[in-house]
């Protein structure tokens, strides 16, 4: 197998965004879409990631069988300002506010964007 | 376990089949995607069910088998509450149909008997052999039988269950627990770290002292730990003293808690402080990685897979994905929730991956819920991400259920306890 120089350097260049250096952010932000639907076609990859653990507490896609609230349906204005508030205490939570504390305004925005929007595929 | 990028990992990232198929390092992006790729899983428990069905649900071009010898999974999540009679087998029973049915993943009723990683085969118990383009390993954990001394697998299907697989090890400590009588002693003997659900063993101890004390109030429960401290300890105590005072005695390695030998027909266990016998006698034996990652290789000498922590690609044999408790993942529990979050990295990752794209960062999460009594729940989470470090916990998020927490507190989180159960399961099975 050979890597030539070059390759090796996207590779690294690949690996430190991965790693959540500044490259990361401002590629996130460069390709996060505009329009809802796009998202739904073809959701940010970021934004995927991050919110797909969410559905083991509140179901898949955020529509939740059990007592733990639902989301799934709600707009992703709706959701940020929600997870913002778990995030400074300003909504009081049991559970919610260690999670939403290991999320960036930047990833919360994103959590909200693709569950905000997954849901009107379904439509 | 704490997983750090040397310079050694870091060019074996470059090399491995990640970077290499995601950059095209290795001859171009793979051309017409849909028609290769032949995801196969192994094991439809928690890790793997949750690959399976993120797959098919995030791209229905893929096809997907999933090899899984039971018909119906029992979930361990549950099965301490199953002890104190607080749920039956019934209620922790998952099938394959809504997979099979609803989203169109190949279930194969069959265990994987070896994997071929030079040839991408695994041959099943039936003989038959399966091609893959990327193969995802979620086999669970495989008990160290020759640890301790006196125990083996025959003795945990007749004298001292070890429970810690749900099913008829569960139903069998179940049925001790029945039959004992008023007074009685039960055992219950930890691993060391690191194990399968490290609040377990604590959670099983609370359930059973909310069984003794409605049915058999003069019976105890001593834990044997090899420990010095164990998971959400300061929680657990402070609600054993509340709820059940004086039944629950915990001996840490240092008062005699670690256990040598045990006599199956004598029921006894031996430690370094004496003989102590027991009614009742749960053994939960030391582990590592399931069986067919050892045998496949996967696994390093500390008895678990290395795997790339950006897609859980293993660090050993490229195209082999590792997930759930048989993996090494920085600092994630080995727990249910886990390697649900890590089957969704994994499925999102292998996606990105054949359309010759790279791979988001991962974002992984776990919650354990565990019940002291009915109405009383607490709670450690974790918000994970990827530094040089490995997987790390991010600072300032997670933690545990506060010490101060109120009755009130307490019983939100024993209603969120089933509400997460019915929805986890229902993401992964249903
Ligand atoms: C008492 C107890 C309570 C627990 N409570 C919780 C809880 O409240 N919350 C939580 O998050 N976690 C909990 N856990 C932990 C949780 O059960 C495990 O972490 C989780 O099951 C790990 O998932 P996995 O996919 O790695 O393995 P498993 O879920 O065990 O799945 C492995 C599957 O692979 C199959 N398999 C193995 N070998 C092969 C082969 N060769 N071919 C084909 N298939 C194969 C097995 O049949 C099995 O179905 C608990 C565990 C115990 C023991």
């Amino acid at each position: 197998m050979q890597v030539t120089i070059r390759s090796m350097l996207t590779a690294c260049f690949v690996f430190s965004a991965l790693l959540g250096t500044g490259a990361e952010a401002v590629a996130a932000q460069k390709k996060a879409p505009k329009k809802a639907v796009t998202q739904v076609c073809n959701p940010d990859p970021r934004g995927q990631i991050l919110a797909l653990s969410c559905a083991s507490c509140h179901g898949t896609d955020g529509r939740s069988v059990g007592i733990i609230p639902s989301f799934y349906g709600k707009s992703p204005e709706y959701l940020e300002a929600a997870l913002k508030d778990f995030k400074s205490g300003a909504r009081y939570s049991t559970v919610m506010i260690r999670h939403a504390k290991g999320y960036s305004d930047e990833e919360i925005r994103m959590i909200a964007q693709y569950f905000g929007t997954v849901w009107q595929k379904n439509k | 376990m704490s997983q750090k990028f040397s310079r050694r990992d870091f060019n074996k990232l470059l090399v491995s089949g990640v970077a290499g198929s995601a950059l095209g390092i290795f001859g171009g992006v793979r051309p017409a995607y849909a028609a290769q790729n032949r995801i196969v899983v192994i094991g439809g428990g928690f890790g793997g069910a949750s690959a399976a069905k993120y797959l098919r649900k995030l791209d229905s071009s893929l096809s997907v088998t999933l090899i899984e010898p039971k018909a119906t999974f029992y979930t361990c999540p549950f099965s301490n509450w199953v002890l104190d009679g607080l749920k039956n087998m019934e209620d922790i029973a998952q099938t394959y149909t809504v997979l099979k049915n609803k989203y169109g993943v190949n279930v194969i009723a069959d265990s994987a008997s070896s994997i071929d990683a030079a040839k991408g085969t695994v041959t099943l118990k039936s003989g038959k052999v399966l091609n893959y383009d990327r193969l995802i390993v979620s086999p669970g954990i495989d008990f160290k039988w020759n640890a301790l001394e006196g125990y083996s697998e025959s003795v945990s299907n007749s004298k001292m269950p070890h429970a810690y697989e749900a099913g008829a090890q569960t139903v069998l400590l179940h049925k001790q627990l029945l039959a004992m009588k008023d007074g009685g002693t039960v055992l219950i003997c930890p691993p060391a770290n690191p194990f399968r659900c490290p609040p377990g063993p604590y959670e099983r101890a609370s359930l059973v002292a909310h069984y003794l004390k409605e049915k058999k109030p003069k019976s105890k429960i001593i834990i044997l730990d090899p420990k010095d401290k164990f998971s959400k300890q300061g929680l657990f105590k402070k609600g054993w003293e509340k709820l059940y005072p004086g039944m629950i005695e915990w001996r840490s390695v240092a008062t005699g808690g670690k256990i040598s030998k045990v006599d199956a027909a004598a029921m006894t266990v031996t430690t370094d402080f004496g003989v102590e016998k027991g009614d009742v006698i749960n053994i939960i034996p030391p582990q590592q990685a399931g069986k067919i990652a050892v045998d496949a290789g996967l696994t390093d000498a500390s008895g678990w897979c290395p795997v790339n922590p950006i897609t859980f690609e293993s660090t050993i044999h490229p195209g082999i994905h590792v997930i759930g408790d048989a993996c090494i993942a920085g600092a994630m529990p080995k727990s249910g929730f886990a390697a649900s979050s890590q089957g969704k990295v994994v499925a999102a990752s292998i996606i990105r991956l054949c359309q010759g794209k790279v791979p988001a960062p991962p974002s992984l999460v776990n919650t354990c819920y565990s019940l002291i009594g009915p109405g009383y729940g607490v709670s450690v989470a974790g918000v994970y991400k990827l530094t040089s470090a490995g997987i790390v916990e991010i600072p300032g998020s997670g933690g545990l259920t506060p010490m101060d927490a109120d009755d009130d507190h307490l019983n939100e989180e024993a209603t969120f306890a089933r509400g997460w159960y019915n929805n986890i399961v229902q993401d992964i099975w249903g």
